[in-house]
């Protein structure tokens, strides 16, 4: 064995820079991101737990929170990122079973996911309101 | 190719973590369960929107509603902290760290889960 051999760089398997983005790929680190961020979304649905059971004056100072502009971008987030990654797992089921796995199939159902989640967060966000005005 | 393995670890099946398939079956059993109680809790949190504390108490009070919250936050709390031990086992690699981060990885999950299944039975029991 010559020296020369374990001198020379090694070769290195390519990483994202080397890849074009495609729309599956952008829908997986997606489905990661938006799991990452509903960890701490659990902490707010916690919060808005703990506060109704201590009480009006512990539920008032949640209110104040979510009605903030913070609060309300904070809600929106949440509700799309739920939204998404619901449908980003039933798109995970239907691939491990063996469904719309080949890449034109798999690439229409990564674009339903985006365009589902964000529509249906527009639903959501436009019933609330509609419930709002009511009470 | 000659398999190293013995009869009785290849009977077993779990390979080299010991679980087997553990945490992929149960990854998957909870984002099934996930996907009607997350509809749920998005329709609550829906007719929900600007009603006052009493309006929530009184909803959340309901006996459905309230099976329902406690069987997400069940299904939910192990999905999360399935999830996040994939991230940490793919991003942190000092073993130290990693086994920190592990550990922090059961006891948030379990402590989220368990102040929300006690809040919940406190509104469903009173006071």
């Amino acid at each position: 064995m010559s020296t020369e051999h374990s001198t020379r760089p090694r070769p290195l398997s390519p990483h994202l820079q080397i890849y074009r983005l495609t729309i599956t790929m952008a829908m997986s680190i997606g489905h990661r991101l938006t799991g990452a961020a509903l960890y701490f979304g659990a902490l707010l649905v916690t919060w808005w737990l703990i506060a109704l059971a201590s009480g009006p004056y512990s539920y008032a100072i949640f209110q104040v929170f979510l009605g903030s502009w913070p609060g309300q971008i904070t809600l929106l987030g949440f509700i799309w990122a739920l939204i998404h990654h619901m449908l980003g797992g039933i798109r995970h089921l239907l691939w491990d079973s063996g469904l719309w796995i080949d890449p034109p199939a798999a690439r229409k159902l990564a674009w339903t996911t985006l365009v589902g989640s964000v529509g249906l967060t527009l639903v959501v966000w436009l019933l609330s309101f509609s419930t709002a005005s009511i009470q | 190719m000659t398999d190293m393995r013995t009869p009785r670890h290849r009977v077993r099946g779990l390979g080299a973590a010991g679980s087997g398939t553990a945490h992929f079956w149960l990854q998957r059993v909870t984002a099934l369960a996930n996907i009607p109680l997350v509809l749920g809790l998005i329709a609550i949190l829906a007719a929900l929107a600007g009603s006052s504390y009493e309006t929530a108490r009184e909803l959340l009070g309901n006996p459905l509603v309230a099976i329902a919250l406690l069987l997400l936050v069940v299904s939910a709390s192990f999905h999360m902290r399935l999830g996040m031990q994939a991230i940490i086992e793919d991003y942190v690699h000092k073993p130290a760290l990693k086994t920190a981060c592990l550990v922090a990885n059961t006891l948030i999950p379990a402590t989220i889960a368990v102040a929300s299944i006690y809040a919940l039975l406190r509104i469903s029991v009173g006071s």
